[in-house]
Formats: C-alpha cells, structure tokens, sequence
C-alpha cells in the first residue's frame, strides 16, 4: 500500500529525515514514536505530498508521488489524515465539515454526501452535533468529527498525526476508541503517537525514530520488553513512567 | 434651503452616479482583491513578484492620480476616448484591489497551516480550498476592516469629478456657480456623504462587536 524508500529530506541545512525506509501493507496498522522533531509528523506530511523530500522514493498504491506527472490530489482521495489540533474549518457546520470533499470532489450529491456523514458521525458517537460549530464543541468531539471527515472520502489509509497529544486526559480515550474501532475493521493505519497503550493493542508494527532515522521496529510486546537501542530504551522509560 | 430644494433631483442623480460607482469599484475591487491577497501568499515566484510590485506601486500612488492616468492613457493604449465613468470605474477597481488584497492577505495569514493541509488531505484542489475554506475565512475574520475600506471607497467615488464625472460633487459645483448657495450646497453634499458613512461604520462596529462575542472563529 505505501512504500518508502530511502528517503531524506533537508530543511535547508537541517536534515529532518535520513534513508527513511518502510512498507505498510494494505490492513497493517503501523505507529510511529519518538521524541519531538524526530521527523514523525514530517514524514507523514511527504507520504500525502504536503511536503516535498529531496530523495528517495514514496509509492502509494502504486503510484510514485516523485514522478512529476502525478496527480497529488487524486492520491490523497486515498490517504486520510488526522491532525493534532483538529483543523475543522471553523466557518462550517459539522454536517457541512464533513460533506465538503465528498460533494466537491467526488460530485456526490447533497443528499447522499450528508446521508453517509450522518453514519459517520453515528459511528463516532456524536450525531446530534451535526449542526453544531466546530468552535461549540470539545477538543474530543472535535476529533472525532475530524476522523468522520477524513473516513468521508472513503480513503485506503488513515494517517494520524499525533491525535491525542492536543486533547485533556478524560477526551483522549473517547477518541482512541473510536481508533481503535477502525483498526478492528481492518483499517490501514499508520499511527504518530505516545499512547502506547493503544500501539501494544493494535499495532502491528512499532517504529522508533530519532533525528529523522529509524532507529527500531518490532512487534507490540517485543518492543517493549527488549528494545534493543539504548536511546529506544531511553525514551521508552521516559514514556512509560 | 431653496437652492437645494429646487435641484434636489438633479442633485441626488449625480449621488445614485456615485452609488453606481461605488458598486462597481467594491464589486471588482474586493474580487480582484481577494486574488491579489492569494498572490501575496504565493509560494510561486511568477506569481509573488508581479502581484507584489502591483501592490506596492499602486499604494504609494494618489488616487487622484490613477483616475487621471486612465483617463489619460487608456484612450492612447486602447485607441479610443473612453467614458468618463468607464475609466473610472476601472481606475478605482485597479486601485482599490491593492488595499482589499492586503486585507485578504493578512486574513489568509491568520489561517493555520495545518487547516489548509486538512483541505488537501481530503482531495480538494488549491481552488476549491481557496473558494470554500480560505476566502470566506478571511471575509469573516476581516469584515470589520472590509466594510471600513468600503467606506473610504464610497467617499473617494467623489474624486471621480476631476475627470468631469456628473457625480454629486460635480454637480454641486454646476450648480453652486449658477445658484451662489455654497454653505447650504455644500453642507448638504456633507450631510449626505455623512449619513451615509455612518451607517456604515456602525454596522463594522456591530459586526466587530458579535465576532468577539462569538468566538466563532
């Protein structure tokens, strides 16, 4: 489903990612962790081409995002994304947050782009918000809509950006529910996150990175149980406190 | 009040010339506006540039001297004498541009951008983004210092008499060398443009008030 090949990219002297290599394949739910400015997030962002890399090679579904020729908006109809801070257009109601992209750019009609965001927002436990502002409602909520959005485009992939790391304590599990939900149905996801307990229940495969490299990858348990890096180790006893 | 009474119609034909003009300088310079905001933020040089040079050519310009340029210099590029209120309207349309865009720029500042790549993410293209997330954005954000610039806008129509527009402060001129009734003519043109404006900036201080209230955005 996605493949990374070799990448790097340089924030003009400031190298955030180097030989970045990685396979997600389609129903596999990867999370990503590490210290802030490891390259998480930026590394998400290049895999949705909102963000250029000087070398290497991103393929999602087939399609090299190098290659001038294609079509970034068509390839990101296929990859959703959730950001930390929501990012809900504010001057939209929820109904319409989530309608927009269906009705623009798949052409759907009203009726049914808003018949699908009315099963959406059911299936994350807020449908009576659907008229609601984005600004009328809390962090937790506001999440969820954003992930009904995203689901909206009916995408191969959701990507997480860190989802949780804006939200209070008692809003962190109501979304990671709704996460965990989508992982169970066999959802390709590829996870930014320090919520290791919900990287032991789902993931298939965890990724350490630090100063833009991969430092570790393992499985759930075994990760956490024999990291074999000092710096894994390191940061896993600073999270897992 | 007998020398406005008498040219009251005549007076208020040259005020709804005004109002016309007004229309078309807001209709195309917050239009063109919003363009020209969209290019200040260009990340594409060929855009940036030019759009950049426009802006601040045209800022540091009089008014009064863009409406004599068009008057002047259109006929000459396009090769025939033009109305006065067609070179008008596109003297203020052309000027005005530069002062919305640079409300629209600083509106499209204020957008994070991680809303913008939330717009991507879903598939939309940078026009739709542009038409359905950033401008409407920016117009609610910016209303307040939207509607101020619409009132300096419809006041400056009044500039368009040096080109011999038969707008209200022309024709109180007309008038005026015909009647001798400066203080009463000219305190009511005053009145007019008064009442006018102030409507006006009530409703920005309205609209100010209820963002802030709302928090909505």
């Amino acid at each position: 489903m996605i493949e990374i090949k070799n990448v790097s990219k340089w924030f003009g002297e400031f190298q955030v990612l180097a030989d970045v290599n990685e396979v997600v394949q389609r129903g596999q739910k990867v999370v990503i962790c590490g210290p802030s400015g490891s390259g998480k997030s930026t590394l998400l962002r290049c895999i949705n081409g909102l963000e250029p890399y000087q070398k290497g090679e991103i393929i999602v579904d087939g399609v090299s995002l190098s290659d001038p020729k294609t079509n970034l908006y068509k390839l990101r109809e296929k990859l959703g994304m959730v950001f930390q801070r929501f990012e809900l257009y504010p001057h939209m109601t929820v109904l319409r947050n989530i309608t927009l992209a269906p009705m623009k750019v798949r052409k759907k009609s009203r009726q049914e782009a808003e018949k699908k965001a009315m099963e959406l927002l059911d299936r994350v436990g807020i449908p009576d918000k659907a008229g609601a502002y984005p600004a009328n409602l809390s962090g937790g909520q506001q999440q969820r809509v954003a992930i009904a959005r995203a689901l909206a485009m009916e995408p191969a992939c959701m990507m997480f950006d860190e989802p949780t790391s804006a939200l209070d304590p008692e809003m962190i599990q109501e979304v990671l529910e709704v996460m965990i939900g989508l992982a169970k149905e066999g959802m390709t996801m590829l996870v930014v996150t320090h919520e290791m307990g919900f990287a032991r229940e789902v993931a298939d495969e965890i990724i350490f990175m630090d100063a833009g490299r991969i430092i570790e990858r393992g499985r759930g348990d075994e990760f956490f149980k024999n990291p074999k890096s000092q710096r894994t180790k390191d940061f896993l006893g600073q999270i897992l406190k | 009040m007998d020398a406005v009474l008498k040219n009251l119609p005549y007076l208020l034909g040259g005020f709804l010339t005004n109002l016309q003009l007004a229309a078309f300088a807001l209709g195309g310079g917050i239009s063109l506006g919003a363009l020209v905001g969209l290019g200040r933020i260009s990340k594409r040089p060929w855009v940036y540039y030019p759009v950049t040079l426009y802006v601040n050519f045209l800022r540091n310009i009089p008014l009064i001297l863009v409406i004599f340029w068009f008057f002047f210099v259109m006929p000459i590029l396009v090769g025939k004498t033009m109305d006065p209120f067609v070179s008008a309207a596109v003297s203020f349309v052309v000027f005005e541009a530069t002062y919305f865009g640079e409300i629209f720029r600083a509106g499209f500042q204020s957008i994070s951008k991680d809303l913008v790549s939330a717009a991507y993410s879903t598939g939309l293209t940078y026009r739709q983004t542009a038409a359905y997330i950033l401008v409407p954005i920016a117009v609610k954000r910016m209303l307040p210092s939207l509607i101020t610039q619409s009132i300096i806008t419809f006041q400056d129509t009044s500039l368009a008499y040096v080109i011999g527009l038969q707008e209200m402060v022309r024709r109180t001129t007309i008038v005026d060398s015909l009647e001798v009734r400066s203080v009463q003519l000219y305190t009511f043109v005053a009145i007019l443009f008064f009442v006018i404006c102030f409507v006006g900036s009530r409703i920005s201080l309205h609209y100010e008030e209820k963002s802030r209230k709302a928090k909505v955005l």
